[in-house]
């Protein structure tokens, strides 16, 4: 029998049917709420808090003292200095390899504990299933390195000039430096987030991509000006409050205004998640061996 | 096509044509299914309608059962042909579900949630409201006896306990087909038979259930048509006795105990549908071996009619899975 004698009716029927929004933002939440606990609770959590406290830890040993250095005691130095350790240690590697955690496992984790499939037997659609994974992932992240970059700024500043912190952050333009790091860091959050679903998705080891990626990021202040747009990293470093010289090797390029650079993350963001739907949509799972 | 001509055995898969019409949305179509893992072959040129009540696939490893059911839930895409469940293609999951529940054979569950947690979270995902996915969740956990256990984180749970908390999960949304991977494994016998006459109750309130089990004698117990299953084809698909009538190159045995089997074997060993008769080794039996069971039967009839024999018992030796599947297969009916 060939396909085509297939009666069609029933199919046409459920194509004729408005789009069920209600039924998808209930189901939306259902996939949420659990990947948000899995998330925050779950075993492969414990790494993310790690992860989460690396930037913080050194920071509360040293607030008793006065770190060595001259430019520790110079409050208007601590700008600078919060802006070196906000791009090298927690943008370049907390929040990348946070995200790349987060968001490789939302599927190859599931896949690893073999558990994916109570989804692929529910009524929902998998577009359904990746925009739940990936909110669930998004909020995760942001509540997780979002506190980090707060608690960062605010032990580098408050321990050590203490009544000129609190104008800075008060009276002086320290709150909205501390807004603007902490979206930056939602959207590094945003970004990479939805890049590492996809590579969880299309890599049986995801490790190999993060780490390209990883090298990508790290040397785009050696690349041509093209290049450089081709990556997370330039967009965030356009956007933070205090620039910081990229050494004596880089090639400068014009910062992208946050009018572009915001937009065009979204719009990337968004063209990934697509490509993982469509991935998700096709994707087979074998149940053992027959 | 009418479901006799549906039972009986299938010696060339092509020769089966399924028009347009007798399509209907209350059966599971599979139409020239094929499926390849690159070069190996999982199942071939499929052609089957399977109407509600219970229909078991069976057959050895490697044969396709666990391939069939993971095509019919979506979790395999045919790599040719084209599978329908009540009419709904098995690639709209948003649509398929609401119909059908699986229970797989997997031993894996979210982490750190009870039984209860389980079933609720996944009707949720379904997208029920709080309230009826609490409800259909009870009655789920009732119809499987676990709501003692329902609080209980599942990771705590038995073999038999996890076996129940997955069948539950397959059918807490009532989908109108169950697919039912082994789904009695692991229970002890009085949770089994419970769990047999649920089938049944299912079944008889005109639901679809496809079972594979290893265990022949419930399955020729419980279904109402098997499939055998072999390197991937269908060898034979039917009700048991059916398809068993259908195997003329292996004559029916048949045991008649009576009080002279050497007179019921002079008397029927010239009829030429009786290929073998011998002697049972009490000498109060008498073992036939005939290409025509009902025929054999009209001459029994006639023999006990004419008094001269006085028959105790007549039963059919080959005339269950066990012998079908030892037939078609090759092995002893254990399809583990």
């Amino acid at each position: 029998m060939s396909s085509s004698t297939v009666d069609s009716t029933p199919q046409k029927a459920i194509d004729k049917q408005p789009l069920p929004w209600s039924l998808w933002f209930r189901q939306t939440r259902a996939i949420f709420r659990l990947e948000v606990e899995k998330n925050f609770l779950g075993r492969r959590s414990i790494l993310l808090y790690l992860l989460a406290l690396l930037p913080i830890v050194p920071l509360v040993l040293l607030a008793p003292f006065t770190p060595p250095g001259n430019g520790w005691r110079d409050f208007n130095q601590y700008n600078m200095i919060f802006a070196v350790y906000y791009g090298g240690l927690i943008l370049r590697t907390v929040v990348f390899f946070g995200c790349a955690w987060i968001f490789m496992n939302l599927f190859r984790g599931d896949i690893i504990d073999r558990s994916l499939h109570f989804y692929f037997l529910s009524p929902v659609r998998r577009e359904v299933v990746v925009l739940g994974k990936y909110l669930a992932g998004l909020v995760t992240s942001v509540v997780l390195f979002g506190a980090t970059t707060i608690i960062a700024m605010l032990l580098i500043y408050l321990p050590h000039f203490y009544s000129e912190s609190t104008r800075f952050f008060l009276d002086g333009p320290g709150l909205g430096q501390l807004l603007t790091y902490t979206s930056i860091t939602a959207l590094a959050c945003i970004g990479y987030g939805a890049f590492f679903l996809v590579v969880g998705l299309f890599f049986r080891n995801p490790i190999i991509p993060a780490l390209v990626l990883y090298g990508w990021e790290w040397l785009n202040f050696l690349m041509p000006p093209l290049l450089k747009k081709i990556s997370v990293i330039h967009y965030l470093h356009s956007l933070v409050p205090v620039p910081v010289s990229e050494g004596p090797f880089a090639v400068v390029v014009e910062p992208t205004p946050a009018w572009i650079a915001v937009p065009s993350l979204i719009t990337v963001t968004a063209l990934v998640l697509i490509i993982a739907s469509y991935r998700i949509r096709r994707m087979e799972i074998r149940y053992g061996s027959d | 096509m009418s479901e006799t001509k549906l039972e009986h055995m299938v010696t060339d898969q092509n020769e089966i044509r399924i028009s347009k019409s007798e399509i209907r949305n209350s059966t599971i179509v599979f139409a020239d299914v094929s499926k390849f893992y690159g070069e190996i072959l999982g199942v071939n040129r499929v052609n089957l309608q399977i109407a509600p009540g219970i229909t078991s696939l069976v057959g050895p490893n490697g044969a396709g059962k666990s391939t069939l059911m993971n095509l019919m839930t979506g979790l395999l895409r045919p790599t040719r042909g084209r599978i329908t469940i009540l009419g709904i293609p098995t690639d709209r999951p948003e649509h398929l579900f609401k119909q059908l529940g699986y229970c797989t054979q997997f031993d894996s569950f979210p982490r750190g949630l009870t039984g209860r947690e389980f079933i609720n979270s996944f009707l949720l995902v379904h997208g029920y409201e709080k309230k009826k996915a609490a409800e259909l969740t009870t009655t789920a956990l009732e119809r499987v006896s676990l709501l003692d256990a329902a609080d209980r984180k599942v990771a705590a749970y038995s073999k038999g306990m996890r076996q129940r908390i997955r069948l539950a999960q397959a059918i807490a949304h009532q989908p109108a087909v169950m697919i039912l991977d082994e789904p009695l494994n692991g229970l002890d016998p009085m949770v089994r038979a419970e769990t047999i006459a649920l089938f049944r109750k299912l079944a008889a309130d005109g639901l679809h259930l496809i079972i594979s089990s290893h265990i022949l004698h419930e399955v020729d117990m419980m279904s109402d048509r098997v499939i055998l299953l072999n390197n991937g084809y269908v060898v034979a698909e039917g009700n048991v006795h059916g398809v068993r009538d259908e195997m003329q190159e292996h004559p029916m045995q048949i045991l008649i105990r009576c009080d002279n089997p050497s007179k019921l074997a002079a008397r029927v060993f010239d009829k030429d549908h009786v290929v073998e008769a011998r002697l049972h080794e009490d000498r109060l039996g008498l073992f036939i071996r005939t290409r025509d069971a009902d025929r054999f039967y009209l001459l029994l009839n006639q023999v006990v009619a004419e008094g001269e024999i006085n028959i105790e018992s007549i039963a059919p030796v080959d005339d269950d899975l066990s012998a079908v599947y030892q037939y078609l297969i090759g092995s002893e009916g254990s399809s583990s």
